[in-house]
């Protein structure tokens, strides 16, 4: 009688952990909102800028590393983009490029940016140098 | 109506008739043919000034008309279209935009 009790518990107390490990996923899924600590190191070193296009680029030589992230940022960016510029009944490159008007205002003092001479800009306290057609 | 010495092609112009003599060498006129002219000489005067300048603006803007219609472009005329479309687009998107940005922080 103890033992079959004893195991109920324990069955009880799994589940509880079961649920508890499934919200713990949730959250953390809905949490993976912050950068990658290698790519947030490259952006505040200036290794990798913000295009006008909406992606990202190496700034410098780089590193086959760098250059594998920004890839994989880059196509992370453009599936989101995809499917946020068909919902707007837009095409992507329209919706890249309002996100790089945004994504460039929205660099902080360091970062690099893409001016509309073609040229890297590294952010200051002043507000960036973007496109005319920027909002 | 054709006694003054110097001819002014201004006062032609403008007052062909009345103010072409002014009243200070009509000494053979009649009275009322030098009170008109004496009232037309001190409207000219008035508007000496305005008439110059709409005289003046007149000969810019003819010669402006004459830029115009002679200077002809050595280029194609391009109306950059697209980039009034863009613009409207992107002002259309750039609240959705910013709002994928926010929610997809790992990669932007």
């Amino acid at each position: 009688m103890a033992r079959s009790v004893s195991r109920s518990t324990k069955r009880r107390s799994s589940a509880l952990a079961a649920a508890a490990l499934a919200v713990l996923a949730l959250a953390v899924g809905a949490f993976a909102q912050s950068r990658d600590p290698a790519y947030a190191a490259a952006r505040s070193a200036g290794q990798v800028g913000e295009l006008m296009n909406g992606y990202l680029a190496v700034t410098g030589a780089g590193t086959a590393e760098l250059r594998r992230m920004v890839d994989d940022i880059n196509i992370r960016r453009k599936a989101v983009y995809a499917e946020k510029a068909q919902a707007q009944h837009a095409t992507v490159e329209e919706y890249a490029f309002t996100s790089g008007c945004v994504l460039i205002l929205h660099t902080e003092p360091g970062e690099k940016y893409q001016a509309p001479n073609g040229g890297w800009q590294t952010r200051t306290s002043q507000p960036p140098t973007r496109d005319p057609r920027c909002p | 109506m054709r006694q003054r010495t110097k001819p002014n092609p201004i006062r032609e112009l403008t007052y062909p008739a009345a103010t072409a003599t002014p009243p200070s060498m009509t000494g053979f006129r009649d009275g009322y043919a030098a009170a008109q002219a004496g009232r037309l000489e001190a409207l000219w005067r008035g508007w000496r000034g305005a008439v110059l300048v709409v005289a003046i603006v007149g000969a810019g803007a003819s010669a402006l008309t004459g830029c115009i219609s002679v200077a002809t472009p050595d280029k194609p005329i391009v109306i950059e279209l697209n980039i009034n479309i863009k613009q409207e687009v992107i002002y259309r998107l750039a609240a959705d935009a910013g709002k994928t940005i926010d929610t997809n922080k790992d990669i932007f």
